[in-house]
C-alpha cells in the first residue's frame, strides 16, 4: 500500500515520508471551509474559553495527579468528536504535576483558592521528591544569588522543562507493539555497567517501555486501539494525537511541542483522498477537529510564571514546509490545511504554527501563508536553508526557534541570562546593581574616575562572561541531572531512538541593549554616576553612538562578537549527559521583566525600562527603517553560534506594507525572500496598527481573537497584563511617513 | 562632490516597484499645500553624503532589490535641485546592477538640460501637482514652466515613467479634474502607470515642530474607496 523503503526494516519515520509524500504546487482554491458540526464543537469551546478568560482559570482536577494514564476519558462532546482525547476529563481542566516542583503547584492553587488535595500530602512531606527539591540541594550560594538578582531567569528549576518533542508519528507509523518491542530489544542488550551512563539508560527504558504501556491504555479508555499501525487518514490523526496527549498528561514543561506532522498526515489522507474514502470537506473537517483539541491544551501556572511566559502559551508548535536535502519542498496540501484553521476557527495563538521558511518554497504556499498572517497575525517563520544544513531535513521547531532532529535529538532547555547585568557586574566588581548582592567575587572594580575605555570594557566584562558562563554551565548540569532523576519524561522519550543527540540550550536576553551600551562606550563619550555605595546608577553620555537595527556594522559586529565569545565560553564547560551546548537570542515576554530587574545602562536605557524581545533593535532605534533593522538581526550567526535559534519580531501597519492585499502579500512575501536569503534565522510578523492595540486594551470584547506574536510564540492580546499589552504597544511599529 | 540628505528610508514600498531603498534629498522649492515632508523644504545642511558612502549604503540591500524587483528611488525634497550629484550617483547605481527610480516634481532649476540624468534613470516617478498653470500655482506657489522643458527631455529619454497626483478632496477629486489631469498626461511619452495617490495628513506632527502651519490641516484625508473610485474613472478615459 506504501512504497516501501528502509522505514520497513527501521525505525525511520523520516524514510517512510521522503518515500511517499506528494508535493502541492498549487494555491489555496482547494481548501473548504468548516463544516457545521465543526463550527458547533468550536462554539462551545468558545464559551468555555471565555470564562477561562475571565475566571484566568477554568477548573483544576483535585482528584488526579498527572500521569499518561491517570484521568477518566473526557470529551467536548462525544457524540460528535471526530478526533477525542482532552488532558483531564473536562476541557480546560487543568492537571496537577507536582514531579517538577510541589511549590509552584501549592502557590498556583493559592493563588486561585483551591484546596490542596491530600493525594499531595507525600509531595509535601517531602516522601516523593520532586525536581525542585533535588535542584535546590545542590545548587550554589552563587548560584541561589544570580537566580535572586535576576542574572539567570526562566530557568526550569520548578516546573517541567519542556523543549522536549516525541515523534509522535511513530505511533501512527508503527503502532505501539511494534514500537515496545524495538524499545525491549533495546532494554535487553545493555547488559555492561562499567559505564554509569549504561545504567542510566536501562532504567529510563523501563520507564519508557512502561510509559508505551499506559499510552495504550489510556487510548484503550477511548476505545482507540494504538497496537498496530493506523490505516486511515482519521486513525493516523488520531494516533498521532495519542502520543502528542500522552505527553501533556505526563508532562508540564514549557514548551510542549508538536512537532513536524502535517506532511506526514498528508500521506494518509492523499490515500484515502485517492481511494474515495474521503471528500476534501471531510480531510479538512479532522484537521480542524484535530486542532481544536490542540487549541485546548492547558498547564497549571502561577503567577511568577506568567510574567515571565505571559498569555498562557504552551507552545504547541507545528512546523510546516521546508525542504527535503533533495531540495523539492515539503509542502502538502495537508500544509494548507493545517493552516486554513486560522480561517475555520479562527485566529489562535495555538497550535503555534511554524512555516520553515526557504527561497524555493512553492509560490501558491508563500502567498497563502503571508495572506493568513497579515490576517491574523499567528503565523511565524523560520529559516529552513539555515537549520536544514545543521539539523537535517526533518527537523522539528521546540517551544519558539529551537531546532531538533524528530526523534533523533533532544534538548535540555536553559532559559537565558541577562547580558545587560553582566555587563553592570563588570562596573560593579560583580556586584548586582539593584539589591546589591555580590555574586562574583573574582571581578575588581573597573575604577571608572572619568570616561570609559572600550578596550579596558570589554577586556574586563570577557571576564565577567567567561565567569558567567562557568556559573551558566553549572547550573544547567544540576538542573537537568535532577530532571532527568526525579521528572523524566519517559512517554516523550519512548517516542525517540534510544540513543540520540541532547543539545543544552543556553540564552541570552538584552542583546540589543549590550551592542548599543558597549557602542556608546567605544564612540560616544560615557562616565558612570555611582551611588554612595560606588554601584552604577546612571551614565552620563556625550555624543551619539551607532545603534543596532541601522546595519551599521560598528556596532552590529559587536553584537556578534559578544555571542561569538559567550558560546565558546560556554563550550569550555562540560555539558550534562554529553550535551553539546547551544545559544539562543529569545526572550519570550521576559523582556519586560529582566529589564524591570535591571538598572539605568550605558546606552541611555534608564533603570526598569524594558528590553527589546529576542534579537530586537531597542524600540524607536532603528531610524532607517525596516529592512535595515532586518540586515542587523540577519547578521547574527545561526550557524556555529546560535543554534537554538534568534528570534525577531516584525511589526507593520497594514497601509504601510501595500496598498491593497495583493500589494501587502507580494511585498511580504518579498520581505521574508531577502531577509532570510540574508541567512537570518527568524522572524514574528504582525501586521496591525497601534491604534487597534490601544482599543482593544479598553474595549476587550470587541476582540476576542486578536492575535500577535510576540517573541516566538503568538497570544491573545487579552491575555497579557496591563504591562505586557504596554510594551507591546510601545514597540516599532514600521510605519509610512 | 556631496550630497546635502534629509534622510533614508530603507523599505519603500511606495515609490516604485518592489522593495526600495529611499534616499530624501534635502530641499525644495515648491511648497505644495499637501507635502507630507516639510522638514524636507529647507535647503540648508543636514547630512552631507559622497557618492562612495550612499552606494556603499544602499549596496547591502541588492538581495531584497532582487526578491521584488526593487531598486533605489531618489526622492526628496526635490533631487533635481542636486541634479550634478544625483547624475554620477545614478551612473554609479547602474553600474552595480541597480534598478534607479527618480521621484519628482520636474521643477528644477531654470534651464536645466535633464538629458545627461535621464540616460542613467529607469523610472521617473512624475509627480503632477495640477494639471493648469494656475491650479499648479495655487498648489504649490510656484510657476510651473521648467515642468514643460522636463517633459521634453523626459520624452527624448527612455526612462519609464509614472505618473502621480495627490487628490485631495474638494480640491481636485472631481471627475471633471481626473478627465483635465488624463489631457494632461498625453503630452508624456512612456507611461506605464497613472497613480492617484490619497492626502493624509499622518504629517501633521512634522508642521508642528517646524511650527509652520499646515494648510490643509482641516481638509478630509482621502479615502482609499474615493481613490479606488477615481482610478476605476480614469481607466475609462480613452
Amino acid at each position: 500500500m506504501f512504497n516501501k523503503g528502509n522505514w520497513n526494516e527501521e525505525i525511520n519515520v523520516n524514510d517512510f515520508i521522503k518515500n511517499n509524500y506528494t508535493e502541492y504546487l498549487g494555491t489555496d482554491e482547494f481548501l473548504e471551509g468548516p463544516t457545521k458540526r465543526t463550527k458547533e464543537i468550536w462554539k462551545k469551546c468558545e464559551k468555555l474559553l471565555q470564562i477561562e478568560l475571565n475566571q484566568g482559570i477554568y477548573k483544576v482536577d483535585s482528584d488526579n495527579i498527572a500521569g499518561i494514564n491517570n484521568f477518566e476519558p473526557g470529551y467536548i462532546d462525544q457524540e460528535n468528536e471526530l478526533i477525542v482525547g482532552l488532558q483531564s476529563n473536562e476541557p480546560l481542566k487543568r492537571i496537577i504535576n507536582p514531579f517538577g516542583g510541589i511549590r509552584m503547584v501549592l502557590n498556583s492553587l493559592k493563588q486561585y483558592d483551591l484546596e490542596v488535595p491530600s493525594k499531595l500530602d507525600p509531595f509535601i512531606k517531602g516522601l516523593v521528591k520532586t525536581h525542585n527539591d533535588g535542584v535546590f540541594s545542590a545548587y550554589t550560594e552563587q548560584i541561589k544569588n544570580a537566580r535572586r538578582c535576576g542574572l539567570l531567569t526562566g530557568l526550569p528549576d520548578a516546573y517541567g522543562r519542556g523543549r522536549v518533542i516525541g515523534d509522535y508519528r511513530r505511533i501512527a507509523l508503527y503502532g505501539i507493539d511494534y514500537l515496545l518491542k524495538e524499545k525491549k530489544k533495546d532494554y535487553h542488550s545493555i547488559t555492561d555497567f562499567t559505564d554509569e551512563n549504561n545504567i542510566f539508560l536501562k532504567e529510563n527504558l523501563k520507564l519508557q517501555i512502561k510509559a508505551l504501556n499506559e499510552m495504550k491504555e489510556m487510548a484503550t479508555e477511548y476505545s482507540i486501539d494504538l497496537s498496530k499501525p493506523a490505516k486511515s487518514a482519521l486513525e493516523a490523526t488520531q494516533y498521532v494525537y495519542m502520543g502528542y496527549l500522552a505527553g501533556v498528561k505526563e508532562n508540564n514543561g514549557a514548551a510542549m511541542s508538536l512537532g513536524r506532522v502535517s506532511t506526514f498526515l498528508d500521506i494518509y489522507f492523499e490515500k484515502d483522498l485517492k481511494e474515495n474514502k474521503l471528500t476534501e470537506k471531510e480531510a479538512q473537517e479532522i484537521i480542524d477537529d484535530f486542532v481544536i483539541k490542540l487549541r485546548l491544551v492547558r498547564h497549571l501556572r502561577t503567577e511568577e510564571y506568567n510574567e515571565l511566559f505571559a498569555g498562557d502559551p504552551t507552545w504547541v508548535t507545528e512546523s510546516i514546509g521546508g525542504l527535503t536535502n533533495d531540495g523539492s519542498s515539503l509542502v502538502t496540501k495537508t500544509s494548507f490545511r493545517f493552516l486554513n484553521t486560522l480561517n475555520n476557527l479562527g485566529s489562535a495563538p495555538e497550535p503555534n504554527l511554524t512555516v520553515l521558511w526557504s527561497d524555493q518554497l512553492p509560490k501558491g504556499f508563500k502567498k497563502f501563508t503571508t495572506k493568513l498572517s497579515i490576517e491574523t497575525g499567528a503565523i511565524q517563520y523560520e529559516n529552513d536553508d539555515v537549520m536544514r544544513p545543521v539539523y537535517g531535513d526533518d527537523y522539528s521547531i521546540a517551544c519558539c526557534v529551537s531546532p531538533m532532529a524528530t526523534g533523533k535529538e533532544s534538548q535540555y532547555f536553559g532559559a537565558r541570562c541577562n547580558l545587560p547585568k553582566a555587563l553592570l557586574m563588570t562596573f560593579n566588581g560583580g556586584v548586582d546593581e539593584i539589591k546589591e548582592i555580590k555574586v562574583f567575587d573574582q571581578i575588581e572594580k573597573l575604577s571608572t574616575e572619568s570616561y570609559l575605555d572600550y578596550d579596558h570594557v570589554m577586556q574586563q566584562f570577557r571576564k565577567v562572561l567567561s565567569e558567567v558562563a562557568k556559573l551558566y554551565a553549572n547550573t544547567m548540569n544540576i538542573i537537568h541531572y535532577m530532571h532527568d532523576k526525579y521528572a523524566y519524561e519517559a512517554g516523550q522519550m519512548a517516542l525517540h531512538d534510544t540513543v540520540i543527540k541532547r543539545n543544552m540550550a543556553f540564552g541570552v536576553a538584552g542583546l540589543s541593549v549590550i551592542a548599543d551600551s558597549l557602542s556608546a562606550i567605544k564612540y560616544a563619550k560615557v562616565k558612570p554616576v555611582r551611588n554612595e555605595n560606588g554601584i552604577t546608577e546612571d551614565f552620563i553620555i556625550e555624543g551619539d553612538f551607532p545603534k543596532f537595527g541601522n546595519n551599521d556594522d560598528r556596532v552590529d559586529q559587536i553584537a556578534v562578537e559578544v555571542l561569538e565569545y559567550f558560546i565558546n565560553e560556554l563550550r569550555k564547560h562540560e555539558s550534562y549527559n554529553g550535551s553539546k551546548p547551544t545559544l539562543s537570542v529569545l526572550t519570550i515576554t521576559s523582556n519586560v521583566v529582566y529589564g524591570k530587574k535591571t538598572g539605568t545602562t550605558p546606552d541611555g536605557r534608564k533603570k526598569g525600562e524594558a528590553f527589546a524581545p529576542g534579537a530586537n533593535p531597542m524600540h524607536g532605534r532603528d531610524q532607517m527603517g525596516a529592512i535595515a533593522s532586518l540586515k542587523s538581526v540577519s547578521k547574527i550567526p545561526f550557524e556555529g553560534v546560535c543554534e537554538d535559534g534568534i528570534s525577531n519580531t516584525f511589526t507593520i501597519t497594514p497601509n504601510s506594507l501595500g496598498k491593497d492585499e495583493n500589494a501587502r502579500v507580494t511585498n511580504l512575501v518579498s520581505i521574508l525572500d531577502g531577509y532570510f536569503n540574508d541567512k537570518a534565522h527568524h522572524l514574528n510578523v504582525n501586521v496591525l496598527d497601534r491604534k487597534t492595540l490601544k482599543d482593544a486594551q479598553k474595549n476587550p470584547h470587541n476582540y476576542p481573537n486578536l492575535t500577535i506574536r510576540v517573541s516566538g510564540y503568538a497570544v491573545n492580546f487579552n491575555r497579557l497584563n496591563k504591562e505586557q499589552q504596554d510594551d507591546v504597544i510601545n514597540r516599532t511599529f514600521h510605519e509610512r511617513m | 562632490m556631496k550630497a546635502n540628505i534629509h534622510s533614508i528610508e530603507t523599505m519603500g514600498l511606495f515609490d516604485g516597484p518592489g522593495i526600495r531603498t529611499v534616499i530624501f534629498f534635502q530641499g525644495c522649492s515648491l511648497r505644495c499645500k499637501y507635502c507630507h515632508n516639510p522638514d524636507t523644504w529647507t535647503t540648508k545642511t543636514n547630512e552631507l553624503h559622497s557618492i562612495d558612502s550612499l552606494v556603499a549604503l544602499v549596496k547591502p540591500y541588492k538581495n531584497y532589490y532582487e526578491s521584488s524587483d526593487g531598486g533605489v528611488t531618489l526622492s526628496g525634497g526635490e533631487p533635481l535641485l542636486q541634479s550634478e550629484f544625483i547624475i554620477e550617483f545614478a551612473k554609479a547605481l547602474k553600474a552595480e546592477g541597480i534598478h534607479v527610480a527618480l521621484d519628482t516634481s520636474g521643477i528644477g532649476k531654470n534651464n536645466e538640460d535633464y538629458r545627461e540624468l535621464l540616460k542613467h534613470i529607469d523610472l521617473v516617478l512624475l509627480d503632477i501637482k495640477h494639471y493648469s498653470k494656475k491650479g499648479f500655482h495655487d498648489m504649490t506657489g510656484r510657476d510651473n514652466s521648467n515642468l514643460y522643458s522636463f517633459i521634453k527631455d523626459l520624452n527624448n529619454s527612455n526612462a519609464k515613467v509614472w505618473v502621480r497626483n495627490v487628490i485631495v478632496e474638494t480640491i481636485n477629486d472631481s471627475e471633471e479634474y481626473i478627465k483635465k489631469f488624463k489631457n494632461f498626461t498625453d503630452q508624456i511619452k512612456n507611461i506605464n502607470k497613472i497613480e492617484l495617490l490619497p492626502f493624509h495628513k499622518m504629517c501633521n506632527s512634522k508642521y508642528d515642530a517646524l511650527d509652520y502651519t499646515f494648510p490643509l490641516k482641516d481638509f478630509n484625508e482621502t479615502s482609499q474607496e474615493k481613490i479606488d473610485y477615481l482610478e476605476e474613472k480614469l481607466k475609462n478615459i480613452i
